[in-house]
Protein backbone atom coordinates (compact mmCIF):
# COMPACT_ATOMS: atom_id res chain seq x y z
CA UNK A 1 0.00 0.00 0.00
CA UNK A 2 2.96 2.75 0.95
CA UNK A 3 4.22 1.92 -2.62
CA UNK A 4 0.95 2.82 -4.23
CA UNK A 5 0.27 6.21 -2.13
CA UNK A 6 3.69 7.18 -3.44
CA UNK A 7 2.75 6.40 -6.99
CA UNK A 8 -0.52 8.37 -6.67
CA UNK A 9 1.19 11.41 -4.87
CA UNK A 10 3.79 11.28 -7.99
CA UNK A 11 1.21 11.55 -10.18
CA UNK A 12 -0.38 14.36 -8.74
CA UNK A 13 1.91 17.21 -10.20
CA UNK A 14 1.04 15.60 -13.50
CA UNK A 15 -2.79 15.57 -12.93
CA UNK A 16 -3.11 18.74 -11.12
CA UNK A 17 -3.08 20.96 -14.74
CA UNK A 18 -4.43 17.84 -16.52
CA UNK A 19 -7.94 18.53 -14.13
CA UNK A 20 -7.70 21.95 -14.07
CA UNK A 21 -7.44 22.02 -18.60
CA UNK A 22 -10.33 19.38 -18.78
CA UNK A 23 -12.45 22.01 -17.03
CA UNK A 24 -13.39 24.02 -20.72
CA UNK A 25 -14.54 27.22 -21.30
CA UNK A 26 -16.51 27.40 -18.13
CA UNK A 27 -13.44 27.19 -15.51
CA UNK A 28 -12.13 29.79 -13.19
CA UNK A 29 -11.00 33.24 -15.29
CA UNK A 30 -8.53 35.36 -14.82
CA UNK A 31 -10.50 38.39 -14.22
CA UNK A 32 -7.96 41.26 -14.74
CA UNK A 33 -7.94 44.69 -16.49
CA UNK A 34 -4.99 43.99 -17.66
CA UNK A 35 -5.36 40.93 -19.66
CA UNK A 36 -7.88 39.39 -21.58
CA UNK A 37 -10.48 37.40 -20.19
CA UNK A 38 -8.24 33.36 -20.86
CA UNK A 39 -8.04 30.49 -18.95
CA UNK A 40 -5.10 30.87 -16.87
CA UNK A 41 -3.59 27.79 -18.22
CA UNK A 42 -3.12 29.28 -21.89
CA UNK A 43 -1.11 31.67 -22.90
CA UNK A 44 -2.01 34.82 -24.45
CA UNK A 45 -0.77 37.00 -27.50
CA UNK A 46 0.73 39.31 -26.48
CA UNK A 47 -0.48 42.63 -28.89
CA UNK A 48 2.49 43.90 -31.17
CA UNK A 49 4.46 46.84 -29.63
CA UNK A 50 3.15 50.02 -29.98
CA UNK A 51 5.08 52.78 -32.36
CA UNK A 52 6.45 55.37 -30.33
CA UNK A 53 5.14 59.56 -30.98
CA UNK A 54 7.98 61.22 -32.26
CA UNK A 55 6.35 64.09 -34.20
CA UNK A 56 7.88 66.71 -31.93
CA UNK A 57 4.24 68.47 -31.21
CA UNK A 58 4.04 69.65 -27.99
CA UNK A 59 1.03 67.99 -26.04
CA UNK A 60 -1.47 69.90 -23.59
CA UNK A 61 -1.14 68.94 -20.04
CA UNK A 62 -4.38 67.23 -18.31
CA UNK A 63 -3.91 69.54 -15.40
CA UNK A 64 -1.50 72.08 -14.63
CA UNK A 65 0.98 69.98 -12.12
CA UNK A 66 0.98 67.46 -14.80
CA UNK A 67 4.65 66.68 -15.80
CA UNK A 68 4.84 67.54 -20.07
CA UNK A 69 5.38 64.17 -21.82
CA UNK A 70 7.92 63.81 -24.36
CA UNK A 71 7.06 63.75 -28.10
CA UNK A 72 10.15 62.85 -29.51
CA UNK A 73 12.37 59.92 -29.72
CA UNK A 74 14.64 58.74 -26.71
CA UNK A 75 15.90 55.59 -27.34
CA UNK A 76 19.74 55.04 -26.38
CA UNK A 77 19.32 58.65 -24.77
CA UNK A 78 21.71 58.41 -21.65
CA UNK A 79 20.64 59.34 -18.21
CA UNK A 80 22.78 58.51 -15.40
CA UNK A 81 25.55 59.90 -12.85
CA UNK A 82 28.48 60.39 -16.34
CA UNK A 83 26.05 62.45 -18.28
CA UNK A 84 22.23 63.58 -19.04
CA UNK A 85 21.21 63.50 -22.31
CA UNK A 86 17.88 65.45 -22.08
CA UNK A 87 19.76 68.81 -20.19
CA UNK A 88 22.37 68.69 -23.41
CA UNK A 89 18.92 70.79 -24.85
CA UNK A 90 16.90 71.41 -22.21
CA UNK A 91 19.04 73.09 -19.66
CA UNK A 92 18.99 77.10 -20.14
CA UNK A 93 22.40 77.50 -21.50
CA UNK A 94 21.81 75.36 -24.29
CA UNK A 95 18.24 76.07 -25.01
CA UNK A 96 18.71 78.69 -27.96
CA UNK A 97 20.62 76.58 -30.38
CA UNK A 98 18.20 73.86 -30.19
CA UNK A 99 15.27 75.66 -29.68
CA UNK A 100 14.29 73.29 -27.06
CA UNK A 101 12.15 74.47 -23.73
CA UNK A 102 13.89 74.85 -21.18
CA UNK A 103 13.29 73.04 -18.38
CA UNK A 104 11.07 74.63 -15.45
CA UNK A 105 12.72 76.91 -12.92
CA UNK A 106 10.55 74.88 -9.91
CA UNK A 107 13.67 72.36 -11.33
CA UNK A 108 16.78 74.43 -9.71
CA UNK A 109 14.91 74.35 -6.15
CA UNK A 110 16.34 72.02 -3.77
CA UNK A 111 13.95 70.59 -1.40
CA UNK A 112 14.92 73.55 0.99
CA UNK A 113 13.77 75.88 -0.79
CA UNK A 114 17.29 76.93 -1.86
CA UNK A 115 17.59 78.57 -5.57
CA UNK A 116 20.73 76.62 -7.12
CA UNK A 117 22.75 77.29 -10.09
CA UNK A 118 21.78 74.08 -11.72
CA UNK A 119 19.41 71.55 -11.77
CA UNK A 120 18.52 70.38 -8.34
CA UNK A 121 19.36 66.79 -7.84
CA UNK A 122 16.20 65.55 -6.89
CA UNK A 123 15.03 66.20 -10.45
CA UNK A 124 18.24 65.04 -12.20
CA UNK A 125 16.62 62.29 -13.18
CA UNK A 126 14.31 63.45 -16.06
CA UNK A 127 12.56 60.30 -17.05
CA UNK A 128 10.73 59.42 -13.71
CA UNK A 129 8.14 61.93 -14.06
CA UNK A 130 8.78 62.92 -18.28
CA UNK A 131 7.72 60.01 -20.68
CA UNK A 132 7.43 59.35 -24.11
CA UNK A 133 4.22 58.10 -25.41
CA UNK A 134 3.19 55.36 -27.87
CA UNK A 135 -0.01 54.93 -30.12
CA UNK A 136 -1.39 52.08 -27.69
CA UNK A 137 -4.78 52.29 -27.08
CA UNK A 138 -6.45 52.80 -23.72
CA UNK A 139 -6.89 49.50 -22.15
CA UNK A 140 -9.78 50.70 -20.08
CA UNK A 141 -11.66 53.93 -20.69
CA UNK A 142 -10.72 57.01 -19.36
CA UNK A 143 -13.23 59.25 -17.53
CA UNK A 144 -10.96 62.15 -16.34
CA UNK A 145 -12.24 65.57 -17.10
CA UNK A 146 -10.12 68.94 -17.54
CA UNK A 147 -11.14 71.89 -14.86
CA UNK A 148 -12.29 73.41 -17.43
CA UNK A 149 -15.09 70.82 -18.47
CA UNK A 150 -16.02 71.16 -14.64
CA UNK A 151 -16.01 74.69 -14.38
CA UNK A 152 -18.48 74.79 -17.54
CA UNK A 153 -20.65 71.79 -16.84
CA UNK A 154 -23.92 72.91 -15.84
CA UNK A 155 -25.05 73.02 -12.55
CA UNK A 156 -27.47 70.50 -10.70
CA UNK A 157 -28.70 73.35 -9.11
CA UNK A 158 -27.76 72.06 -5.62
CA UNK A 159 -29.90 68.73 -6.00
CA UNK A 160 -27.17 66.18 -5.35
CA UNK A 161 -26.19 66.88 -0.99
CA UNK B 1 91.96 57.34 -48.63
CA UNK B 2 88.81 55.04 -49.59
CA UNK B 3 86.95 53.68 -46.44
CA UNK B 4 87.70 50.30 -46.08
CA UNK B 5 83.96 48.45 -45.47
CA UNK B 6 84.08 45.19 -42.82
CA UNK B 7 84.13 42.13 -44.13
CA UNK B 8 80.51 41.03 -43.34
CA UNK B 9 78.95 43.61 -45.00
CA UNK B 10 81.06 43.22 -48.17
CA UNK B 11 80.40 39.63 -48.33
CA UNK B 12 76.31 39.76 -48.22
CA UNK B 13 76.68 42.71 -50.95
CA UNK B 14 79.56 41.05 -53.11
CA UNK B 15 76.60 38.23 -53.20
CA UNK B 16 73.77 40.00 -54.08
CA UNK B 17 75.34 42.10 -56.92
CA UNK B 18 76.91 38.98 -59.25
CA UNK B 19 75.11 37.12 -61.28
CA UNK B 20 73.28 34.11 -59.49
CA UNK B 21 76.00 31.04 -60.60
CA UNK B 22 73.24 28.19 -59.63
CA UNK B 23 69.75 29.32 -60.10
CA UNK B 24 67.95 29.87 -62.95
CA UNK B 25 67.08 33.33 -63.75
CA UNK B 26 63.56 31.64 -64.56
CA UNK B 27 63.86 30.27 -60.84
CA UNK B 28 64.52 33.27 -59.98
CA UNK B 29 61.76 35.64 -61.16
CA UNK B 30 58.74 33.08 -61.30
CA UNK B 31 59.86 31.52 -57.52
CA UNK B 32 60.19 35.51 -56.14
CA UNK B 33 56.91 36.49 -57.94
CA UNK B 34 55.63 33.29 -56.15
CA UNK B 35 57.34 33.77 -52.82
CA UNK B 36 55.25 37.19 -53.16
CA UNK B 37 52.43 36.62 -53.66
CA UNK B 38 52.19 33.80 -50.61
CA UNK B 39 53.90 36.65 -48.21
CA UNK B 40 52.07 39.16 -49.57
CA UNK B 41 48.47 37.49 -49.36
CA UNK B 42 49.65 35.92 -46.16
CA UNK B 43 49.95 39.15 -44.49
CA UNK B 44 47.27 40.83 -45.76
CA UNK B 45 45.02 37.92 -44.78
CA UNK B 46 46.16 38.11 -41.19
CA UNK B 47 45.81 41.55 -41.16
CA UNK B 48 42.24 41.35 -42.43
CA UNK B 49 41.67 38.77 -39.19
CA UNK B 50 42.93 41.39 -36.79
CA UNK B 51 40.15 43.25 -38.25
CA UNK B 52 37.45 41.41 -37.38
CA UNK B 53 34.67 41.99 -34.40
CA UNK B 54 35.77 38.26 -33.70
CA UNK B 55 39.22 39.30 -33.04
CA UNK B 56 38.45 42.10 -31.55
CA UNK B 57 36.00 40.41 -28.83
CA UNK B 58 38.13 37.47 -27.94
CA UNK B 59 39.62 39.96 -25.41
CA UNK B 60 37.45 40.19 -22.58
CA UNK B 61 38.77 43.87 -21.84
CA UNK B 62 36.17 44.39 -25.17
CA UNK B 63 33.98 41.38 -24.55
CA UNK B 64 32.29 42.31 -21.30
CA UNK B 65 32.49 46.03 -21.16
CA UNK B 66 32.06 47.69 -24.98
CA UNK B 67 30.64 44.97 -26.68
CA UNK B 68 27.75 44.54 -23.89
CA UNK B 69 27.49 48.14 -24.44
CA UNK B 70 27.24 48.35 -28.26
CA UNK B 71 24.14 45.11 -28.38
CA UNK B 72 21.90 47.67 -26.69
CA UNK B 73 22.45 50.74 -29.27
CA UNK B 74 20.97 50.90 -32.78
CA UNK B 75 24.60 50.01 -34.44
CA UNK B 76 24.04 46.96 -33.46
CA UNK B 77 19.93 45.64 -33.34
CA UNK B 78 17.45 47.71 -35.28
CA UNK B 79 14.77 47.87 -37.88
CA UNK B 80 16.36 46.56 -40.54
CA UNK B 81 19.17 44.45 -39.31
CA UNK B 82 22.24 46.53 -40.70
CA UNK B 83 25.15 46.93 -38.41
CA UNK B 84 28.14 48.14 -37.50
CA UNK B 85 31.03 45.92 -36.31
CA UNK B 86 33.81 47.22 -33.91
CA UNK B 87 36.34 47.83 -36.91
CA UNK B 88 33.91 49.87 -39.01
CA UNK B 89 34.19 52.36 -36.89
CA UNK B 90 37.56 52.13 -34.91
CA UNK B 91 39.83 51.42 -37.75
CA UNK B 92 40.44 53.71 -40.66
CA UNK B 93 39.04 51.85 -43.88
CA UNK B 94 41.64 53.18 -45.96
CA UNK B 95 45.05 51.04 -45.95
CA UNK B 96 47.86 54.07 -45.28
CA UNK B 97 45.75 55.20 -42.16
CA UNK B 98 44.94 51.38 -41.26
CA UNK B 99 48.36 50.51 -40.98
CA UNK B 100 48.93 53.29 -39.56
CA UNK B 101 46.40 52.80 -36.76
CA UNK B 102 47.35 48.67 -36.42
CA UNK B 103 51.06 50.87 -35.12
CA UNK B 104 49.23 52.48 -32.71
CA UNK B 105 47.14 49.25 -31.72
CA UNK B 106 50.58 47.97 -30.45
CA UNK B 107 50.26 49.89 -27.41
CA UNK B 108 46.63 48.20 -26.96
CA UNK B 109 48.70 44.86 -26.67
CA UNK B 110 50.87 46.37 -24.29
CA UNK B 111 48.11 47.08 -21.97
CA UNK B 112 46.34 43.83 -22.77
CA UNK B 113 49.58 41.98 -21.43
CA UNK B 114 50.00 44.44 -18.15
CA UNK B 115 46.22 44.69 -17.42
CA UNK B 116 45.77 48.16 -17.74
CA UNK B 117 42.14 47.81 -18.02
CA UNK B 118 41.25 44.02 -16.93
CA UNK B 119 38.51 44.41 -14.47
CA UNK B 120 35.46 46.68 -14.77
CA UNK B 121 36.94 49.03 -12.17
CA UNK B 122 39.71 50.16 -14.11
CA UNK B 123 38.03 50.23 -17.39
CA UNK B 124 35.42 52.70 -16.18
CA UNK B 125 38.26 54.82 -14.22
CA UNK B 126 40.00 55.30 -17.55
CA UNK B 127 36.92 55.46 -19.72
CA UNK B 128 37.04 59.11 -19.90
CA UNK B 129 40.87 59.39 -21.29
CA UNK B 130 40.22 56.08 -23.95
CA UNK B 131 37.07 58.16 -24.86
CA UNK B 132 39.09 61.31 -25.24
CA UNK B 133 41.37 59.83 -27.50
CA UNK B 134 38.54 58.37 -30.10
CA UNK B 135 36.70 61.88 -30.24
CA UNK B 136 40.17 63.51 -31.11
CA UNK B 137 40.69 60.73 -33.98
CA UNK B 138 37.27 61.30 -35.21
CA UNK B 139 37.45 64.83 -34.60
CA UNK B 140 41.05 65.10 -36.71
CA UNK B 141 39.58 63.11 -39.87
CA UNK B 142 36.30 64.98 -39.97
CA UNK B 143 34.55 61.92 -38.76
CA UNK B 144 35.45 59.68 -41.36
CA UNK B 145 34.53 56.48 -39.90
CA UNK B 146 31.17 57.72 -39.76
CA UNK B 147 30.86 59.06 -42.91
CA UNK B 148 31.88 55.70 -44.78
CA UNK B 149 28.21 54.30 -44.12
CA UNK B 150 26.03 58.38 -43.24
CA UNK B 151 26.80 60.72 -46.40
CA UNK B 152 25.77 64.55 -45.71
CA UNK B 153 24.60 64.29 -49.45
CA UNK B 154 22.57 61.31 -49.14
CA UNK B 155 20.73 62.74 -46.16
CA UNK B 156 17.47 63.37 -46.59
CA UNK B 157 16.39 65.86 -44.01
CA UNK B 158 12.74 65.75 -44.86
CA UNK B 159 12.68 62.40 -43.69
CA UNK B 160 14.19 63.29 -40.08
CA UNK B 161 12.82 64.73 -36.87
CA UNK B 162 11.91 68.04 -37.33
CA UNK B 163 14.80 68.38 -34.64
CA UNK B 164 17.54 66.46 -36.20
CA UNK B 165 16.64 68.41 -39.81
CA UNK B 166 16.86 71.97 -38.29
CA UNK B 167 20.51 71.05 -36.13
CA UNK B 168 21.86 69.15 -39.59
CA UNK B 169 21.32 72.09 -41.93
CA UNK B 170 22.44 74.44 -39.26
CA UNK B 171 26.08 72.77 -37.92
CA UNK B 172 26.40 69.84 -40.57
CA UNK B 173 25.60 71.00 -44.16
CA UNK B 174 27.73 74.24 -43.20
CA UNK B 175 30.62 72.65 -42.15
CA UNK B 176 30.66 74.12 -38.85
CA UNK B 177 30.77 70.80 -36.82
CA UNK B 178 31.68 67.46 -37.66
CA UNK B 179 29.50 64.06 -36.46
CA UNK B 180 31.48 63.43 -33.61
CA UNK B 181 30.69 66.69 -31.84
CA UNK B 182 27.04 66.26 -31.44
CA UNK B 183 26.74 61.94 -31.98
CA UNK B 184 29.09 61.02 -28.09
CA UNK B 185 28.60 58.35 -26.95
CA UNK B 186 25.95 56.91 -29.64
CA UNK B 187 27.33 52.99 -29.55
CA UNK B 188 28.76 53.21 -25.93
CA UNK B 189 27.90 54.50 -22.75
CA UNK B 190 30.12 57.72 -22.37
CA UNK B 191 32.20 58.31 -19.53
CA UNK B 192 32.00 61.50 -16.68
CA UNK B 193 30.61 64.33 -18.94
CA UNK B 194 31.64 67.19 -16.63
CA UNK B 195 32.79 69.77 -18.96
CA UNK B 196 32.18 68.46 -22.15
CA UNK B 197 29.67 70.81 -23.34
CA UNK B 198 27.10 69.61 -26.59
CA UNK B 199 28.40 69.98 -30.07
CA UNK B 200 25.66 72.58 -30.68
CA UNK B 201 26.42 74.97 -27.69
CA UNK B 202 28.99 77.55 -28.50
CA UNK B 203 31.63 77.01 -26.36
CA UNK B 204 31.80 73.99 -28.18
CA UNK B 205 32.90 76.18 -31.75
CA UNK B 206 36.33 76.91 -30.22
CA UNK B 207 39.47 75.40 -32.15
CA UNK B 208 40.69 71.96 -31.63
CA UNK B 209 38.73 68.62 -29.80
CA UNK B 210 35.12 69.54 -28.71
CA UNK B 211 35.80 69.73 -24.97
CA UNK B 212 39.54 69.60 -25.06
CA UNK B 213 40.76 72.20 -22.31
CA UNK B 214 43.12 74.24 -25.07
CA UNK B 215 39.79 75.25 -26.56
CA UNK B 216 38.41 77.41 -23.77
CA UNK B 217 42.13 79.36 -22.94
CA UNK B 218 42.34 80.50 -26.46
CA UNK B 219 39.46 82.70 -25.54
Amino acid sequence: MRAYHLAVLAALPCLIPALLSAQGPDGPRIDSPFRSPIQFTDEATPPPIPADVTDDRRVARNYPEQPPVIPHNVRDYQLNLNTNRCLTCHSRQYTEAVQAPMISITHYVDRDGQTLGAISPRRYFCMQCHIPQTVAQPLVPNTFHDIDSMISRPSDGGAAK
Amino acid sequence: MRLKLPEFLLRPWRTLSSPSRYLSLGFLTLGGFAAGVLFWGGFNTALEATNKENFCVTCHEMNTNVYEELKQTIHFTNRSGVRATCPDCHVPHEWTDKIARKMQASKEVWGKIFGTINTRDKFIAMRRELAEHEWARLKANNSLECRNCHSAESMDITKQGARAARVHEAYLFTGQRTCIDCHKGIAHQLPNMEGVPPGWSETASGKGTIGHWLAGAEE
